[in-house]
């Protein structure tokens, strides 16, 4: 996993509520027995008509040349649905290092983290903030002073993690690595409950 | 290799004299599996029982080949396959070469590793959901988890369940533990008499319906209630089921009479002393009356009708005999998202979504697919045949229910009214098999998602019982099942 220290970068939005991980990645692209390359299927029923590369939708703002950055910014309760951890895969193999929303899905936030892609919570009217900006605009994210920053106005927020996952993700530390090295406790705490 | 301890992380242990607070069912059970408490961080919890299939798992065992480490308890570790099987000729291989790849790599790991494996063919295979309950596996008091959001269902039996992603399988097969921060505490309460016709995935849709896909999002959710204790433990788990639907991190209602019956004597159950033991500790498993809920929600069972979705997140719920909501009307939460759903459903705001045209009917997946969901609809079509232009699918949940119908000579009923028993698996729930829904036909589906694309690219799908659905597959219309009752 690649430490997460400060990024500022434009950014995609996506301003629709409720996107759930089918609309991320939809299941018919979880065969594959890998992490890598889904990020070509990224909203995969989003971007095209009728599954063919060749016919883009050229209103989704994946598809439209103005936008470009590693932020992608969307609407509230953000991956809800399915537990597949390829819809986190697939946006980081896309390129993108943050998700900016007003609301996360459990599920989703955890496997977020878990792949060093990094679930920025703000409130709701400075997600509409967001929105608002032109294409130009770049935000700043520096995960260690927990904030976001909206950089042609200087409006910031503050947003909330966890002090176990921001150490983590500003050392690239990994829980598979912390859990291993308990090993002794979880042997200790399995012959106590016996 | 670095790890958190060596930051400037604190791990503090579990005091004991929480002992004297009232707690509530999943405190009770959450407080029992905690090994320790990183300082303003997640909790290490340990694991009972870990289900796995053939989609969500192989990277984590990439992972663990990667580090050269092995599952560290293989024997508390179930496999199945069931999400890219295919519903058809099951004893032959699989036609399709990449989820024939999925379920041979799943046998080789499972081979590789020592855990048991339920497979095509084997007659314990089936839903993960479906066969950890009817095995005995899943008991009440346990954590268990499984690399997908539907492992929520086995909190029916008063357990902590839910689903993770696959780098919390590899935490889980190298530690048997997972860093987990305690949720809030909601409680749901259903109390009174079910109207004819309602059955449990009414309630559950009912609930949705009123507090929304994000209601319940960080939440653990405990269903409580004279209406739910009701409930047979098959129509419990239809409830649990979708607590994921609402964003519950999981779902679980207290273990009583009915779980016991329920588990006794099953495969797996514990028996003898073991099972005297076992009881007496799963008869305190219950919300202390004084147990502080951040969370708690009043519903009368007597306001529920049979549901049905209109939109595209199982929120969006109506009763069958009302008008699907206009951007007036609907709630804050999917306002902004009606008019993008209704066109992809095809559909009307404002309209009544009674005698709706149904292409399909699907009657599995892990909400139901059980022998009650088989029986009820038996019960009810018999005598009756399906509309010509319906197609009807029936997907049991498992082998053993497959062979309990026919044993019960239902799957005659079925052939009589022209509906189609396949074979288990998830099916047309998730369409990842052949078993997809065309683009623009509508699906009445008995399972618990009708995301755009669910159950194919631009399929339709209404949720509601498998009492609604089975009356859509008679008339060929949305119907209110009430209707046709004798
Ligand atoms: S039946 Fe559907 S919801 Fe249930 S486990 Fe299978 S794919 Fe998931």
């Amino acid at each position: 996993m690649k430490a997460f220290t400060t990024l500022h970068t434009r950014f995609v939005p996506i301003n629709i509520e409720n996107i759930d991980t089918d609309q991320i990645i939809p299941a018919r692209f979880l065969k594959a027995t890998t992490k890598e390359g889904f990020g070509k299927n990224l909203f995969r029923d989003w971007r095209y008509y009728n599954d063919d590369e060749s016919k883009t939708r050229a209103d989704f703002p994946l598809n439209m040349s103005q936008f470009d950055g590693e932020i992608l910014v969307a609407g509230k309760n953000f991956g809800c649905g399915s537990s597949r951890e390829h819809a986190a895969w697939a946006i980081a193999d896309h390129g993108f290092r943050v998700v900016v929303s007003s609301f996360f899905a459990d599920i989703f936030r955890n496997n977020a983290l878990n792949n060093g892609l990094l679930p920025v919570q703000v409130s709701d009217a400075f997600l509409q903030r967001i929105f608002l900006q032109d294409n130009n605009t770049e935000l700043t994210v520096d995960l260690d002073k927990q904030t976001i920053t909206i950089n042609s106005t200087g409006e910031q927020e503050h947003f909330d993690i966890n002090s176990y996952k921001k150490t983590c993700l500003l050392n690239s530390y990994d829980d598979i690595d912390f859990l291993i090295s308990i090993k002794e406790e979880i042997q200790e705490f399995e012959t106590q409950r016996a | 290799m670095k790890c958190a301890t060596q930051g400037t992380i604190i791990v503090v242990q579990v005091t004991e004299n929480k002992n004297k607070m009232p707690k509530t069912l999943f405190e009770k059970i959450w407080d029992k599996h905690i090994v320790q408490t990183i300082d303003d961080g997640p909790s290490v919890l340990y694991i009972d029982r870990h289900f796995i299939h053939e989609v969500t798992s192989p990277q984590a065992f990439t992972g663990l080949n990667k580090r050269g480490i092995k599952v560290l308890r293989p024997q508390q570790t179930i496999a199945t396959a069931d999400h890219n099987v295919p519903t058809f000729d099951q004893h032959l291989p699989i036609k399709e070469e990449l989820s024939r790849l999925q379920v041979e790599v799943l046998k080789k790991n499972c081979a590789e590793h020592g855990i048991e494996l339920y497979g095509l063919g084997h007659p314990f295979q089936g839903i993960v959901h479906v066969i950890g309950p009817e095995l005995g596996i899943t008991q009440p008091g346990m954590t268990i988890v499984c690399g997908d959001s539907h492992t929520s269902t086995h909190g029916a039996f008063g357990a902590i369940a839910f689903g993770i992603g696959t780098s919390e399988v590899e935490m889980v097969f190298a530690s048997q533990c997972l860093l987990q921060s305690k949720p809030a505490q909601m409680r749901i309460n259903v109390d009174g008499v079910l109207n004819k016709g309602v059955v449990s995935k009414d309630i559950v849709l009912y609930i949705l319906s009123k507090i929304t896909a994000s209601g319940a999002t960080g939440y653990a959710v405990e269903f409580a209630g004279s209406a739910i204790r009701a409930l047979s433990m098959e129509a419990r788990m239809t409830i649990c089921n979708m607590s994921i639907e609402m964003g519950g991190r999981c779902g679980l209602i207290a273990p009583d009479e009915t779980t016991f019956d329920y588990i006794k004597g099953r495969e797996f159950a514990p028996v003898g002393e073991t099972w005297e033991q076992k009881l007496a500790g799963w008869k305190k498993l219950y919300s202390d009356s004084d147990a502080v809920f951040d969370k708690e929600i009043f519903i009368k069972a007597e306001d529920i009708e049979p549901m049905i979705t209109y939109g595209t997140n199982p929120g969006m719920g109506i009763g069958v005999t009302e008008k699907i909501p206009t951007t007036e009307t609907i709630n804050e939460n999917d306002r902004s998202g009606l008019s993008k759903s209704l066109a992809y459903m095809g559909l009307q705001q404002g309209v009544a979504i009674k005698g709706q045209k149904i292409d399909y009917v699907f009657i599995g997946s892990c909400t139901n697919s059980r022998i009650e969901d088989l029986r009820m609809v038996a019960s009810f079509i018999k005598g009756k045949h399906k509309a010509d232009d319906v197609e009807v699918w029936i997907v049991p949940g498992s082998k053993q229910v497959e062979a309990m119908a026919i044993e019960e000579g239902i799957d005659k009923i079925f052939k009589e009214a022209g509906f189609v028993l396949r074979q288990p698996g998830c099916s047309a729930c998730l369409g990842m098999n052949e078993d997809k829904i065309p683009a623009g036909k509508y699906c009445i589906s008995t399972s618990n998602r009708n995301f755009e694309g669910r159950q194919g690219a631009g399929a339709r799908t209404l949720l509601a019982s498998p009492l609604t659905a089975a009356a859509a597959a008679i008339t060929g219309f949305v119907t209110d099942v009430r209707e046709l009752f004798n």
